[in-house]
């Protein structure tokens, strides 16, 4: 039988509670330290599948700016961050975009869209 | 050329000076104009793609360009608002003439009976720090670098090294990364970075970036573009030791040293500033010393929180509309704050009371270094009216407290606010 305890800091608010995490064979036992519910389910996942979610950009084209903000609609596996950003590295949209447009839907087949984060208006001429 | 007239103008349309407007609507001011040197509005906001705005405003976690988004609908519902894009001002005059140049109308005259300066807050350069050594190209501010890799599309280097470890070069660190970058370190002068933790935790410990803590640049090397850096550890005053120099390999370095709020126009029609915050010195009400000029956002101190920011246009811009509506000079009574103690900076400055009636005040506060286990206390004539209990304060996060109306009202002339720390048994 393995116990262990991590110190986890939580990264849900700028409060950025730090408590711990009782694990015994890989379940968490315990979670202590941390001031409201959201913290306590963002240390139980990130002692056991830690999730991110994912900012980046995507190019356009025919747009007034060449490149359009998106983010992922909920938290990606932490691991599969940098696989995401090379994937939408590849994408490319035109233009107009309106907030919240699906840019990319079930990314690396995650379960998960990615989606515009601002209105990108097709350039003038 | 015509003078146009406006109740109340604002300059700059990031997220103060979009609240600033709509809460000027709000209060009665039928004509507003907000002037916006960027092709739109929105501000540093734009830029900001990463999410973690809004939670206090809008209960949920919005990107920059969201956050902006939601505030230039705001405005486009309200007809009493003008907005000129792509105007820069150039100069203010204390009888509130505006001067202004657009590339389509050349140069425009305003007039206006309040005025709101709503510019933001400027980075520090090399220059500001005084970095020894060549001037190649790839070192640049992590603001331009922000918007350079979010805004434009351009990469500002393959191999980065980051100086100071505030919210804006974690941010950067991270966004690198994900763009294909190395990022070799992020070098920190004190001996604590004033970023969030969350930010240290997902942008650099994520992504295992090292993070050297009181250590800072002191050579840079290249001829045409960086090499590469020298750094190495400080002692307590910040002084390089000998002995302890590394090199770093790197083709760019990005700073990230502090953000002085842009006050050259208010300064040039006469407003004072404070020197601890580099902004005006303002009241409740975020009027200048001088009368009909307001101020708010990351021109009166740097927010770490938009939410605040967008609080505080409201403010300005409630009391803006308030002004250019005046029918009588009112009987007035001014209360000064002093922070002390442990207490760098408190905004508002000074509380201004007109005809007897008082309102709740909030203050916002910054400590000068890390603290743990202490309570803010606000008092008058040694009289305590108002103290929170904080297990950690840090520089960078700001301290909000509301000081009751009935507090206000038996205050003196002065108000204190000082650090009490625990004392060890």
């Amino acid at each position: 039988m393995t116990v262990s305890t991590r110190r986890v800091s939580c990264i849900v608010c700028p409060m950025s509670c730090m408590g711990e995490v009782a694990m015994e064979n890989g379940q968490v036992t315990n979670v202590a330290g941390f001031t409201c519910k959201r913290g306590i389910d963002y240390a139980r996942t990130e002692v056991t599948a830690p999730k991110r979610m994912l900012t980046t950009t995507v190019r356009v084209s025919g747009g007034e700016l060449p490149l359009l903000p998106v983010a992922s609609k909920a938290a990606l596996p932490k691991n599969k961050i940098i696989a995401c950003a090379r994937c939408l590295a590849n994408v490319s949209v035109k233009a107009p975009i309106k907030e919240g447009d699906i840019i990319c839907s079930d990314i690396l087949g995650l379960g998960v869209d990615i989606i515009a984060t601002r209105d990108l208006a097709a350039a003038d001429n | 050329m015509n003078k146009r007239m406006f109740d109340v103008v604002i300059i700059g349309g990031g997220p103060a000076g979009m609240a600033a407007a709509t809460s000027a609507c709000e209060n009665g001011a039928e004509k507003v104009l907000i002037i916006e040197r960027d092709r739109e509005l929105g501000g540093i906001l734009q830029q900001c793609i990463h999410n973690g705005f809004g939670l206090h405003r809008f209960q949920q976690e919005l990107t920059g360009p969201g956050y902006a988004r939601r505030y230039i609908m705001m405005v486009n519902e309200h007809p009493q608002i003008e907005v000129m894009l792509d105007t820069m001002v150039l100069e203010v005059k204390d009888d509130k003439t505006i001067w202004a140049v657009t590339p389509k109308q050349g140069i425009v005259e305003i007039q206006a009976k309040a005025v709101v300066f709503a510019m933001g807050c400027r980075e520090r350069t090399r220059g500001a720090i005084r970095i020894p050594g060549q001037r190649p190209a790839g070192v640049f501010t992590a603001g331009a670098a922000q918007r350079m890799v979010n805004m434009e599309g351009y990469l500002p280097g393959k191999k980065i090294v980051i100086l100071g470890s505030g919210d804006i070069g974690l941010i950067m660190a991270r966004r690198l990364t994900l763009e294909g970058a190395k990022v070799q370190a992020v070098l920190e002068i004190m001996p604590y970075s004033n970023g969030l933790t969350r930010n240290i935790v997902q942008c650099l410990e994520d992504y295992n970036i090292p993070l050297h803590l009181s250590h800072t640049v002191v050579a840079i090397h290249g001829k045409e573009r960086v090499t590469g850096i020298t750094c190495a550890k400080v002692d307590e005053t910040l002084t390089p030791i000998p002995g302890t120099e590394f090199d770093i390999e790197c083709d760019c370095l990005l700073l990230s040293v502090g953000l002085i709020p842009e006050n050259e126009l208010s300064e040039s029609v006469g407003v004072r500033l404070d020197k601890k915050t580099s902004g005006p010195i303002v009241d409740q009400r975020r009027q200048t010393l001088m009368p009909g000029f307001f101020a708010a956002g990351n021109v009166v101190h740097v927010h770490d929180l938009v939410d605040f920011v967008s609080e505080e246009g409201e403010i300005a811009g409630k009391y803006a509309a308030v002004y250019a509506q005046k029918k009588a000079e009112k009987v007035e009574r001014t209360i000064h704050i002093m922070g002390e103690n442990g207490i760098r900076t408190v905004v508002p400055q000074q509380i201004v009371v007109e005809d007897d009636s008082y309102e709740n005040v909030r203050l916002f506060m910054r400590v000068g270094k890390p603290e743990n286990r202490v309570t803010v206390e606000v008092s008058s004539n040694d009289q305590v009216l108002a103290s929170r209990k904080l297990s950690v304060a840090k520089p960078g996060e700001m301290i909000v407290m509301e000081i009751p109306a009935q507090a206000v009202a038996e205050a003196g002339r002065y108000i204190v606010v000082t650090l009490k720390r625990e004392v060890k048994a």
